[in-house]
């Protein structure tokens, strides 16, 4: 690699932290608005969770003395950073991703698994029963969700390949061929199970309501982030806000890569800002219906309940869904 | 610690129940609900204290729960505001010379603001709020 490259993956990698910080609190405001619209409230500002971070990072932070320093510290930068590392693979509209060759899907689904297992780490350093209880369920709702997940991701996975496209499994060529062009009558409804799937595996890997389990405030006191407070505990909201982008961003580059500009007459810059734009959008749209909706409607599942719900009935529909669309392609 | 501009802004809350008979909890649980809505000034509720800027009191402190209070003031982080809702925190109340006291809120944590009332109506709660912070930015401003 050379010079010139490594300074634009550097400036890019700082792009992607400053584009995934912003975006996610902004739609952490924008969730925040409308919960309280559909709850007949008017709600805060839109730009209440930059005020909260804010706030937060002048707050005295406080080490308890049970912790183990260094874990507990340490584990809010690992979640930020690996939450923006993320970033790094995925395509946002027409931009291609900065490491755009190295990562595919398998491997998104691996990094996917660091923010959650830095929370757990965090949770268990900082000497609380409460954050250990945290810890444990978010355990048990990681390896719950990981089935559908990986589920989903498999029959993508196995569907590029079967097409005999190089480099089946990268987003680019998923981006490049989507999903619902390859697919007949049959393997329709297996890619609509599959998208219905991730939209509810999308809440429990963000702990949003009903998922919420390993934070529960009323119960655990806040769980896992129970003993954090000040900047590490605006740290790991800011790695929350990120990793939601990044996956309603995954949701959007597997089931809805299409781009306006590729139906409009553009010449190149304008063509990238509608791009942009139009990815702002499919990402509000995703995250509509699987944070916002379900979180208004619903009340929080005990522990059994989730493990109940992604191993038996989202595991169940994304079998199914596998099936329809291997069937849809031996038929073909 | 110094007093931040978005502090105001941003109040995160725990209510702790030192002994209450609910009638407190009860009004200020209206105070989120759509007809006062104090999400609006982005007061958010959270279930720890390590996460809190105000600590909202209500009931007198019982002899089991003054201990708890204590440990749950000692547990929030700087800067932090203390407001005792409800007459009991005042002054005992109803239950003055019960056995089981271990004194009004202020005996046990120092209080910025008393709001009285049997129970207080939740507009008067977010104006004790108000004026919290308000004298914590008066100090600020001495100092």
């Amino acid at each position: 690699m050379n010079i010139g490259n490594l300074i634009m993956v550097v400036v890019g990698t700082g792009a992607m932290a400053l584009f995934g910080i912003v975006a996610g609190l902004f739609y952490m405001g924008i969730d925040r608005v409308l919960v309280a619209r559909m709850q007949a409230r008017i709600g805060p500002p839109l730009r209440q969770p930059f005020i909260d971070m804010a706030k937060l990072m002048t707050k005295q932070n406080i080490v308890p003395a049970n912790a183990i320093p260094w874990l507990f510290n340490a584990a809010p930068l690992v979640a930020l950073a690996s939450s923006i590392s993320i970033m790094l693979y995925i395509p946002l509209g027409s931009f291609a991703p900065i490491f755009r060759g190295y990562g595919d899907l398998i491997l998104i689904v691996y990094l996917l698994v660091i923010p959650a297992l830095a929370m757990v780490v965090g949770g268990l350093a900082s000497g609380s029963p409460y954050a250990t209880i945290g810890a444990q369920r978010e355990m048990v709702t990681m390896i719950s969700y990981e089935l559908p997940l990986a589920t989903t991701i498999i029959a993508f996975a196995w569907k590029y390949a079967q097409l005999g496209l190089d480099n089946p499994f990268s987003l680019a060529t998923v981006a490049a061929t989507p999903i619902w062009s390859q697919v007949g009558p049959l393997g329709f409804v297996g890619c609509l199970l599959l998208l219905v799937t991730m939209i509810l595996v999308t809440p429990g890997e963000l702990g949003k309501i009903p998922f919420d389990t390993p934070e529960a405030e009323t119960e655990l006191a806040g769980g896992l982030l129970v003993e954090y407070s000040g900047r590490n505990l605006a740290l790991f909201y800011l790695s929350l806000g990120v990793k939601a982008i990044v996956l309603t961003a995954v949701v959007v580059a597997l089931f809805f890569p299409y781009n306006l500009s590729s139906y409009l007459a553009m010449s190149a810059l304008p063509a990238r800002l509608v791009d942009g734009a139009f990815f702002l959008v499919k990402i509000f749209v995703i995250m509509f219906f699987s944070v916002s909706l379900i979180r208004i409607a619903m009340a929080r599942f005990r522990i059994t309940q989730v493990v109940d719900v992604y191993w038996k009935y989202l595991g169940a529909l994304s079998l199914v869904g596998l099936i329809l669309v291997m069937v849809d392609s031996f038929i073909r | 610690m110094r007093l931040s501009q978005t502090l105001g802004k941003s109040l995160w809350t725990f209510l702790f129940n030192s002994g209450s008979c609910n009638g407190c909890e009860i009004e200020m649980v209206a105070a989120v609900t759509p007809r006062y809505d104090v999400e609006r000034f982005g007061l958010k509720l959270v279930g720890s204290p390590r996460h809190a800027d105000l600590l909202l009191i209500t009931g007198p402190v019982t002899r089991k729960m003054a201990p708890r209070l204590k440990l749950v003031y000692e547990q929030m982080p700087d800067p932090k505001i203390v407001v005792c809702v409800g007459v009991c925190g005042i002054s005992g109340g109803t239950f003055y010379d019960s056995y089981n006291l271990a004194g009004p809120v202020d005996q046990i944590i120092p209080v910025d603001v008393y709001v009285p009332g049997c129970p207080p109506r939740p507009e008067a709660i977010i104006h004790g709020v108000v004026t919290a912070l308000a004298k914590l930015e008066q100090a600020e401003k001495v100092s």
